[in-house]
């Protein structure tokens, strides 16, 4: 048999997504045109325009607004958007997207090639970090014809489409941004895309409303007359607004882990991790190698089998996620299940300290590190406790220190700490999002890069050899050996693959259906009577 | 109070007041760019990606890549103009995110706040009226449970009471979105949202004036002046009022003066438990994402609110008390 292990993943990744209409049909659900989706965003982001903003809740909520050429199914394969269909020259350096007819921009001007060349080629290589790095591979782009753009790369890279889901490369109307500062563009204030639902109205601290887009591309569709995402900053009070039915939806870090098991029981609620595929984020606790004794593989090893990754996503997470083999998340592609960090192992950890020199005091401290809690919610102080417990059992004594959002990003970016955690967007490929954290030709100054200072020239040559081969075959080699080398040296301890709950009243369908879960357009989701 | 005195006390006052409120202008400033952070490294930590370029960028557009000393020039430059700055994190000008959340804030505090002095003087009264008897213990133990309660706490539990059990009233919003309603509609509609809010802020509040209102007319109430007008054989009710209260009012107009000039500055507990769109919580998430210019817009506003308001309380006393004479 000669089909493709990964063309046998999309057909198969497929089938799930046409057998759900038809189950419906079947069920005598049919598509229901009508009604108001509620939900709930938070926090508030500060503009809706993808490529000046890229926050979680800005992903969200433009994800109705904008549109990318492509997005992805669980499974990570292309599925069309404003691209109906594409073609990849066989030396992997040329790639030809067919655009969808009769695309239209919710001002009333017609979507074309120009469009697409000015998104990929001006906007997001000014606005957006990721994308500048991405497409500064791009050696021309053309457009033969309205409805087809060319892109000519200088090298291969083969997880380029990756790059064209909204959340990387939304398209945005040239017309209302050529010529213009982009972040400052009154657009910015008033987004325009292509997208199933229009900006309506945004109450700030109260209310974004979308509403239906007429002249959409897709007829028929979408299904409902508007969403509204309402702003509710207490986590509580977005817990007691889904439970008396004000709200039909939650995503993303609105309710907390905790309160997920209760909320698994109401009979009129549905509970989903789905549909974090294409980021899969992965946590880890963050080391900073210029912290002595951190810098001895040894001690990062102890760490690492100090602690128990399953009472993390059990016990702290309530099943939320699962625990982290490797650094490259199971989702995402060329994830090596062969490649596995040690277990949990409270006695070999301690030997390692042993080993390395490390001898208890009269208080059984070995020695004291400080620990940055991540000021994202309540279940990462948790966290941060949970692991002072378990440190302290083989004789490292963890400070916690807390901080705020804005503190605790300038300091990883100035690399003023000892420990933290953090948690990162692998964005489906480990070139694009992993290699960032590893490789010594990364470590900046910056958020999101190597703030840890791990070197390793070996990870290095690795890294550049699967970012540059232009066959997966060769590429999933030299992400295997990386893999296998991280988990021996452990420069940063990977403790979960996250994901976060989707949580909606049944009423609503089809709310995930790819591997981008409530980033996704939301054309196809309608409401039961 | 004299009126011919009125314009030179007016005079001096408002010129101490726009010295004052110079000098916090310009704390306000240094204590905002103290904090670790700036907006930019922010917006890199949350944007899941970031690049030197990228920092660099946002820096230049915050007007972040000049020196500190003319950063507060400027910024003294235009709030001298009455000009607040423009928040680049939301593309929008300072004055008017503050405008849009000040209606919202008003009606919240407002409420709260004539709620909480009209009852918390009145159940001071029954209770100082009524000393030593049931009412008066009943009084006293509900105005300290709710003066030692957190507000966040009374405000979950009077949602759990009332949206979630009896679902009588919305848990959180000021007004229902999505549905077409039309004048009472509308208010009946934003007073039904309005009620636990204003009643959670208010019954702290409630607390402080009854316990005030109590402590000081029990003070009064045992002056010279009471006995000779109880002698005279004034009327009891009438003592209570003219008498007792109104000299015990002072203490409580000192306090209501006080809590009158934080009216503008919303209470952040109160407007997160139940996403109440109001200032604090601009303030309060300006200060997480160090939007500068919004968070000394805030402050501004709510600086200037405070001296006006002890200006006004000032006056006050003079009206209610002739003994109290006003100075610069």
């Amino acid at each position: 048999m000669t089909v493709s292990r990964r063309g046998l993943l999309a057909a198969t990744a497929a089938a799930p997504a046409l057998m759900r209409v038809q189950d419906a049909l079947a069920q005598g659900i049919a598509p229901r045109r009508g009604g108001t989706l509620t939900s709930i965003l938070s926090p508030e982001p500060p503009v809706l325009q993808i490529g000046v903003n890229n926050q979680g809740p800005t992903l969200v909520a433009a994800g109705k607004i904008f549109q990318g050429l492509l997005t992805f199914s669980p499974t990570l394969e292309p599925i069309p958007v404003l691209a109906k269909s594409w073609t990849i020259s066989p030396d992997g350096k040329e790639y030809v997207f067919k655009l969808q007819e009769g695309v239209k921009f919710h001002d009333g001007h017609p979507m074309t090639a120009d469009d697409v060349i000015f998104s990929i080629m001006k906007f997001h290589m000014e606005v957006a970090p990721r994308a500048r790095a991405i497409f500064a591979l791009i050696d021309k782009a053309e457009a033969p014809d309205p409805l087809t753009v060319r892109l000519t790369l200088k090298q291969p890279f083969q997880p380029f489409l990756l790059m064209f889901d909204n959340s990387a490369c939304a398209i945005v109307p040239k017309h209302l941004f050529d010529g213009q500062d982009y972040r400052t563009a009154p657009a910015v204030q008033r987004p325009v895309g292509t997208g199933p639902f229009r900006f309506a109205e945004w109450q700030r601290g109260n209310f974004i409303r979308l509403e239906r887009f007429a002249d959409y591309w897709k007829s028929g569709q979408p299904y409902l007359d508007a969403i509204i995402y309402r702003i509710v900053p207490d986590s509580q009070s977005r817990r007691l607004a889904l439970e008396t039915g004000q709200v039909l939806l939650t995503q993303g870090s609105d309710i907390e882990p905790f309160d997920v098991p209760a909320l698994r029981g109401r009979p009129n609620l549905e509970v989903s991790t789905k549909g974090w595929e294409y980021f899969s984020p992965l946590a880890w606790i963050e080391l900073n190698h210029r912290v002595k004794p951190l810098d001895d593989v040894r001690v990062r090893q102890a760490i690492s089998m100090a602690i128990d990754r399953n009472f993390i996503t059990q016990r702290l997470w309530f099943g939320v996620g699962k625990p982290a083999t490797n650094p490259i998340a199971s989702t995402t592609r060329f994830h090596d299940a062969s490649a596995k960090i040690a277990g949990l192992d409270v006695k070999a950890a301690a030997a390692l300290l042993d080993a390395a020199g490390l001898k208890p005091n009269a208080q059984g401290v070995r020695f004291t590190l400080k620990h940055l809690t991540l000021p994202y919610g309540e279940v990462w102080s948790r966290l941060a406790e949970y692991l002072k417990q378990s440190l302290r059992q083989v004789g490292i004594a963890l400070e916690l220190e807390s901080t705020d959002a804005g503190s605790w990003a300038r300091r990883v970016g100035a690399w003023e700490y000892d420990t933290t955690i953090n948690f990162v967007y692998q964005f489906g490929d480990p070139t694009l999002g992993v290699e960032r954290t590893y490789v010594s030709t990364n470590i900046q100054k910056v958020t999101f890069t190597n703030t840890g200072g791990y070197s390793n020239p070996k990870v290095d040559e690795l890294f550049a050899t699967a970012r540059n081969a232009a066959d997966a075959k060769d590429r999933q080699v030299a992400f295997s050996a990386v893999q296998k080398i991280l988990c021996e040296e452990v420069p940063q301890i990977w403790l979960m693959e996250m994901a976060f709950p989707t949580i909606h009243d049944k009423k609503a369908r089809n709310v995930i259906t790819t591997g981008l879960g409530v980033h996704a357009s939301f054309d196809d989701v309608f409401l039961t009577a | 109070m004299e009126a011919s005195k009125l314009p030179g006390f007016l005079l001096r006052r408002g010129v101490k007041a726009a010295i004052v409120v110079l000098a916090i202008v310009i704390c306000n400033f240094l204590l905002v760019h103290a904090a670790p952070g700036d907006p930019a490294s922010v917006i890199a930590g949350q944007s899941g990606a970031a690049d030197a370029v990228f920092l660099e960028q946002l820096r230049r557009q915050f007007g972040l890549d000049q020196p500190l000393y003319v950063q507060l020039w400027i910024y003294l430059k235009s709030v001298l103009s009455l000009d607040l700055g423009f928040s680049h994190r939301q593309q929008a000008p300072v004055a008017q995110l503050v405008l849009e959340r000040l209606p919202a804030t008003l009606l919240l505090t407002g409420a709260a706040f004539a709620f909480a002095l009209a009852a918390g003087v009145t159940l001071g009264a029954l209770a100082a009226q009524r000393v030593g008897r049931w009412a008066d213990s009943v009084i006293t133990v509900i105005a300290l449970t709710f003066y030692a309660t957190p507000l966040f706490w009374v405000g979950l539990m009077l949602v759990l009471v009332f949206s979630v059990w009896l679902e009588w009233l919305p848990s959180f919003g000021m007004s229902s979105v999505g549905v077409e309603m039309h004048g009472l509609e509308v208010v009946w509609d934003v007073a039904q949202h309005l009620l636990l809010p204003a009643l959670t802020l208010g019954l702290f509040y409630l607390a402080v004036y009854a316990r005030l209102t109590r402590a000081t007319m029990l003070e009064v109430a045992d002056q010279d002046f009471v006995k000779t007008a109880r002698a005279k054989g004034v009327p009891e009710g009438r003592i209570l009022r003219a008498h007792v209260l109104r000299n015990a009012l002072l203490p409580v107009i000192t306090f209501a003066g006080i809590q009158a000039g934080q009216l503008l500055g919303g209470s952040i507990l109160v407007e997160t438990v139940f996403a109440w769109p109001g200032i604090g919580r601009l303030a309060f998430e300006a200060l997480l994402a160090r939007d500068y210019p919004v968070l000394l817009g805030v402050f501004f506003c709510t600086s200037v609110m405070v001296v006006l308001f002890n200006l006004l309380t000032d006056m006050l006393y003079a009206i209610i008390d002739p003994r109290v004479e006003v100075a610069g």
